[in-house]
């Protein structure tokens, strides 16, 4: 094995399983700014518990994504030097962006939002939690816009240096504005609220099944389920869908395996569930026809690129791209559907309550959001293959060059083992909480909500207690 | 070239920023088994750095990124240069955010001390680590003539480099002593002050040695110092620090003590910065290898972007930072929301 193709695997398998975690710290923090408005318009102390509750399993999905997002930022000088040389004119400046307006707004105030409850009043601790949850959001721009760049570069010429080729900028705003730039961050954002809101529900609904905290977990239910079925929604119909446009103009490749086009098609149909068999290049499935021409052009009768059209060393890994790509339009589906079933079933007949298989399945959504957000950005990273950058350089030419394959295999070793201990420990501990579940007001409030400071005259004035 | 210069010094107020911030959450790390003893103190401990950690983590990404953005080329050669180090950089660093959050999270005694035992020896580890990188960077490093090294993680482990890795474990757990000691009170508080001198002095002197070695090893840290003798303010600014926290610390003026061993770590830091412009990496190969600030930058533009972005971001950085130090001011107390 090479260290290009162990580089791969290593990065591949560290971004996976830090991808997990933050989807959660935007949907949830999202979630928990709501909560936070209702509390104060209605003053009713259940929905203060949940805050306490959720932010508890806040910070700890907080601090696994900490821990391995750390990683990511240094591997690019570790596994892909000769990257990191082409790109750091650019790509640096991206992720330094980030540290500076994004991280240490989420740093700074998490520990204000995680141990504020008894510290700040309502307003002020909501604050604390709405600047967190923005700045979740703001990281997530910063890094989707360093990924468009590679995926649709813009904004740059390449010069020779000492060092070989390297990118520099010619335009900021044309970098940070790259083409696939805002529809890719309106998909990222969609789905990662509907992570939040499916991690509600999951909660919530087994709390029914259990029988426990019946109070909080049928308000909690109730609160979630709309903003799940409109994110789903749009997600499918709008940002999802629009994807399909911006790869078709850029990418077109991509497009070609993702729906395993392979010869020149006008009126392309599109395959909702299929096989692709790449040693017979045919793709097999049910197929809408037409739908994929019109999502791609808004046009039914426009062509779209086969695979046989582009040459064959600049086609992505077919199957890898075209099942992930398909497996999360499918979950896309599904969620639109068990969506609207909750709905219908929560508020119009009210009887969600007692249809079990109901429940377990809304249980089962946290689990299939994640999954459906992994398997896009499979789709996004396998499909840019075999470029790290755009037609601009090829994966293969970006690895560090004074690496050899023992070193990769014994940090693949390392961080296998670390990541399975410390997933472990993160469902166990999060189980826990679950299990637990939410506290009562009496235990969790040392002092009256309505004796600490909420104006942020009262926050630097009095004499805090500690 | 001025804007080279210019992310060199930010570079290193970066690089400082880090050293002062989570140092002492480093330090407190580093003494967590050694002056906590039984459960509710080590939470104390634990908590005088629970709301803050995060953030000041945060300087050690700043500083990653910016090396990335402004020096690219030293960042592609140093990261995967140390190769083997740096993945057991990123391992303690996961290892003792973890630690922190997963502590408190379950009642049993073997957890917790479990726990503990990962916090503190993963604080140790990251200052020995650094510290050893660091003086592998004075010394200089095997750059060939493509600008990248393969040295042997052994050939690291210098005296010199391993001398500064135990010197940055004092440094840091003075700096974690002194926090402390502003954060804690009873038997811990007690503890604590026990340690603040001892720390002190054996800081000083492994910090002399440092000063000695570097002066005696390695010629261009004195060279950079003859052609501009005004520039040894910095050392003697580090030390002046020194002995004004040592008095501080006599009346148990700890606030005042902090910040000047806070300024100590900065003086330090910018000493050596010093002695090693306008090298990043320097070549043991040929001095015609080195990575220097002007020849592993980023281009002008580039680096002019990215002190727009700096100036507009870091007063709020700062602003709000010290806001929420404000309101975490004062002395340890648990609650239910504690670690």
């Amino acid at each position: 094995m090479t260290p290009v193709w162990l580089s791969r695997l290593q990065f591949a398998f560290t971004v996976s399983f830090h991808y997990i975690y933050p989807p959660i710290s935007m949907g949830l923090g999202l979630m928990l700014v709501v909560i936070g408005i209702i509390y104060l318009r209605t003053k009713d102390p259940k929905w203060r518990r949940m805050s306490f509750f959720w932010i508890k399993i806040y910070g700890l999905v907080f601090a696994v994504g900490v821990a391995t997002g750390v990683v990511q930022e240094f591997e690019f000088g570790t596994n892909w030097a000769e990257y990191s040389r082409f790109v750091g004119n650019i790509f640096g400046s991206l992720l330094a962006a980030e540290g500076v307006f994004a991280f240490f707004l989420e740093g700074g105030f998490l520990g204000l939002m995680l141990f504020g409850g008894n510290r700040l009043g309502p307003r002020m601790w909501l604050a604390a939690t709405a600047i967190v949850a923005f700045g979740a959001h703001f990281s997530a721009l910063w890094i989707v816009m360093a990924n468009s760049w590679m995926q649709t570069p813009a904004g740059y010429e390449i010069l020779p240096t000492q060092w070989g080729m390297q990118a520099f900028m010619t335009s900021f705003s044309a970098i940070v504005f790259t083409p696939s730039f805002i529809p890719r961050i309106l998909h990222v954002w969609t789905s990662a609220w509907m992570v939040g809101a499916a991690l509600m529900l999951s909660v919530s609904a087994f709390y029914v099944l259990r029988k426990r905290h019946l109070d909080v977990a049928t308000a909690n239910f109730k609160l979630a389920m709309p903003f799940f079925v409109v994110f789903s929604i749009l997600q499918l119909f709008l940002f999802g869908a629009n994807q399909a446009e911006e790869v078709a103009n850029h990418q077109p490749v991509k497009l070609a395996a993702m729906e395993g086009v392979w010869e020149d098609t006008s009126c392309a149909p599109m395959t909702i569930v299929g096989i692709v068999d790449v040693a017979n290049q045919t793709t097999y499935g049910i197929k809408i026809p037409c739908l994929l021409s019109f999502l791609a052009f808004q046009d039914i009768h426009a062509t779209v690129q086969g695979l046989n059209s582009f040459p064959q060393e600049n086609w992505p890994p077919i199957r890898l791209t075209f099942h992930s790509y398909h497996l999360m339009i499918n979950f896309g589906m599904i969620f639109v559907a068990i969506g609207l079933l909750g709905t219908l079933l929560a508020f119009w007949k009210q009887k969600i309550w007692g249809l079990r298989p109901v429940l377990w399945l809304f249980v089962l959504t946290i689990f299939m959001a994640e999954a459906a957000t992994i398997f896009g950005w499979w789709t996004a990273e396998f499909g840019r293959q075999p470029w790290i950058v755009w037609e601009l350089m090829r994966t293969s030419e970006a690895v560090s060059p004074n690496l050899v394959a023992w070193q990769i295999a014994s940090s693949i070793g390392m961080f296998v083992i670390l990541y399975i201990i410390l997933f472990i420990l993160f469902i166990y501990l999060l189980n826990e909480k679950i299990q637990k579940g939410p506290e009562s007001l009496e235990d969790l409030e040392q002092s009256p909500v309505t004796s600490l400071p909420d104006t942020f005259r009262d926050v630097f004035r009095r004499r805090a207690r500690a | 070239m001025w804007l080279n210069n210019v992310w060199y010094v930010l570079f290193v107020v970066i690089v400082a920023g880090y050293l002062i911030m989570d140092g002492f959450d480093l330090g407190v790390g580093i003494l967590h088994m050694l002056v906590a003893k039984n459960d509710t103190e080590r939470r104390v401990d634990l908590n005088s750095i629970g709301p803050v950690w995060d953030g000041n983590e945060v300087w050690l990404i700043l500083a990653g990124g910016v090396l990335f953005a402004a020096f690219p080329l030293v960042y592609a050669s140093l990261f995967s240069g140390f190769y083997g180090a740096m993945m057991l950089v990123l391992l303690v660093l996961i290892l003792r955010t973890v630690a922190i959050e997963f502590r408190s999270k379950r009642p049993s005694h073997r957890w917790r001390t479990a726990w503990d035992l990962v916090f503190s020896l993963s604080s140790l580890g990251i200052a020995v680590l650094l510290g050893v990188a660091f003086g592998n960077i004075m010394t200089g490093v095997p750059i060939n003539q493509q600008g990248y090294m393969s040295p042997d993680l052994l050939a690291l482990l210098s005296p010199y480099a391993l001398l500064i890795g135990v010197t940055t474990v004092f440094m840091l757990a003075l700096h974690g002593s002194i926090y402390l000691s502003m954060k804690t009170e009873g038997d811990l508080l007690d503890r604590v002050k026990r340690w603040v001198p001892r720390l002190l002095f054996i800081f000083f002197v492994l910090n002399t040695l440092v000063v000695a070695a570097s002066l005696l090893l390695h010629e261009q840290v004195a060279v950079n110092y003859q052609e501009n003798p005004w520039l040894v303010i910095f050392p003697a600014a580090a030390l002046a620090c020194v002995v004004a926290a040592w008095l501080m610390v006599r009346r148990e003026r700890y606030f005042t003590a902090f910040i000047l061993s806070a300024a100590m770590i900065a003086g330090l830091l910018f000493s050596a910065a010093i002695g090693l412009y306008p090298n990043l990496l320097m070549s043991t190969i040929d001095s015609a290898n080195s990575l220097t600030i002007f020849n592993a930058a980023s281009a002008p533009n580039t680096l002019t972007v990215m002190l727009i972005i700096a100036l507009i971001g870091m007063p709020f950085v700062l602003l709000y930072t010290g806001g929420v130090y404000y309101i975490f001011r004062g002395r340890v107390q648990l609650g239910p929301e504690s670690y």
